[in-house]
């Protein structure tokens, strides 16, 4: 395959950045669209340049490591994936790519197509998880959970943190992410006695960093694992209820 | 009242608040659309139903009394409205300071992506139409009789691009009320297995119910059926 891949190149968090053109026209549509980037790395190494620099790490979709925006897309054209997921069979010959990082205030970019996750990392630790005394493990089955909860709870605890909800929003709000997260716990006995005091300090780390939701469903669309919307309803309710409190 | 001040200093509060004045709107919508197609019975009936709005509440109520309080409630609504979606806005422009090259629209909907400047639209809509037809001001009604009702309707809309302005607002207004009143029941939560499927249908009804039922009204004087 043919292409011509526009890509973001910037040196540090500090410099401004500008697009480079790379023509390409020895592309396997086997390839995915990670090893296409490492096959021009391999080259541009070889020339004596710098190899574009992105994230990745389990190149199976599942560590949420990878992720740049493709034509506009989050992830790139293919739903429900990754963008180590994606292969090139899904472009057409002559194609012009054009990738770009992430774009947020809350994730500076490092360098090319990185970029600082760090505050979904804040959003975690301000109340992502449940208060447990230490000690061997209690026997699983001694807390019942309803099975539609428990379905719940896992369709919720699929986000993988990648930040593609951030990413393709117009308004750069993180609800999907933290309302997975919200949500997650929520769902489950183990999660609810603190409940309300995770939904306020979560939502108040969110907002610090994050863009104010206005319902246009873009984040679902990209979101690799299909994070449903729902669960930004269940976050809106949580915080609400939270207030009562 | 802390309790408001701070869960309003949250942006979740803030559409909330939203929300709950943008249903409180909703509502008044759909009241004054349904009150206005007495216009289609004649003159006594419509005129007679300005009166009565007039006295609502009576007697416990004062001459213009709920009238009054219907207007103070329904300014609050539009007051805590604009000024919710004006520093929410500006929360999401700077949450992305560097613009892309490119951003493809996935799933968002036409009158999702117009809500502000289709609000905007329709705040200066409202303006027109209090000038229209409230305050009677000559530039925009000048043939207007204060109290009669009635008269000043029909001759107000028999101007052809005075009909055009309306159409195009409520169906700037149609628009809204798509995504708003959807959207008002993920910002409050309201979300259900049962009751999810029927929320677009919903929001849709009273769209197409409130612009077409008032774009009904301004037509059919343009057109003569009504005078």
């Amino acid at each position: 395959m043919r292409l011509k891949l526009h890509i973001w190149r910037q040196k540090n968090a500090n410099d401004g950045g500008s697009f480079a053109t790379y023509a390409r026209d020895d592309v396997s549509p086997d390839m995915s669209f990670l090893e296409m980037l490492d096959v021009l790395n391999e080259e541009l190494i070889e020339s004596g340049e710098e190899p574009v620099a992105f994230d990745h790490d389990c190149r199976e979709g599942i560590c949420g490591s990878c992720g740049v925006m493709i034509n506009g897309s989050a992830h790139g054209p293919e739903s429900g994936t990754a963008t180590c997921q994606l292969h090139m069979r899904k472009f057409r010959d002559g194609d012009e790519i054009r990738v770009e990082p992430f774009r947020s205030r809350a994730f500076p970019i490092l360098k090319d197509l990185v970029v600082d996750r760090s505050p979904f990392d804040e959003i975690i630790g301000a109340g992502g998880y449940i208060s447990v005394n230490t000690g061997s493990a209690p026997e699983a089955n001694l807390i019942p959970v309803p099975r539609d909860d428990a379905e719940r709870a896992m369709d919720a605890a699929e986000c993988i943190g990648c930040g593609a909800c951030v990413a393709q929003c117009p308004n750069g709000a993180a609800q999907l992410f933290t309302s997975a997260k919200i949500s997650h716990l929520a769902e489950l006995p183990q999660g609810r006695p603190e409940r309300f005091a995770r939904a306020t300090k979560m939502v108040e780390v969110m907002e610090s960093y994050f863009g104010s939701c206005t319902n246009f469903a873009e984040c679902e669309a990209v979101c690799p694992k299909g994070i449903s919307i729902d669960f930004i309803a269940q976050m809106n309710r949580e915080y609400l209820r939270s207030r009562f409190k | 009242m802390s309790w408001i001040g701070k869960t309003y200093g949250s942006a979740l509060g803030k559409k909330a608040a939203m929300a709950l004045s943008g249903l409180l709107l909703v509502g008044f919508v759909l009241g004054h659309m349904a009150g206005n197609l007495k216009a289609f019975l004649g003159a006594e009936k419509y005129n007679g139903y300005a009166d009565w709005l007039r006295e609502m509440g009576s007697p416990l109520l004062p001459h213009n009394g709920a009238l009054w309080i219907a207007r103070v409630v329904l300014l609050g609504a539009v007051l805590v409205h604009i000024h919710s979606a004006w520093s929410l806005t500006r929360l999401s422009r700077k949450a992305r300071p560097k613009r892309y090259y490119t951003l493809t629209a996935q799933q968002a909907t036409y009158a999702s992506r117009t809500m502000r400047w289709g609000g905007v639209i329709i705040l200066l809509f409202v303006l027109y139409h209090l000038a229209h037809f409230t305050w009677g001001m000559s530039w925009a009604h000048p043939d207007f009789e204060p109290g009669n009702v009635h008269r000043n309707f029909v001759e107000g809309f028999r101007v052809w691009w005075v009909v055009a302005i309306y159409v195009v607002a409520q169906v700037a207004l149609g628009f809204h009320l798509f995504h708003g009143f959807w959207s008002a029941f993920q910002t409050l939560g309201l979300n259900h297995e049962r009751v999810n499927a029927w929320r677009r249908p919903l929001a849709l009804s009273i769209a197409l119910v409130v612009s077409l039922g008032n774009i009904s009204l301004a037509v059919s004087v343009l057109m003569g059926w009504v005078s």
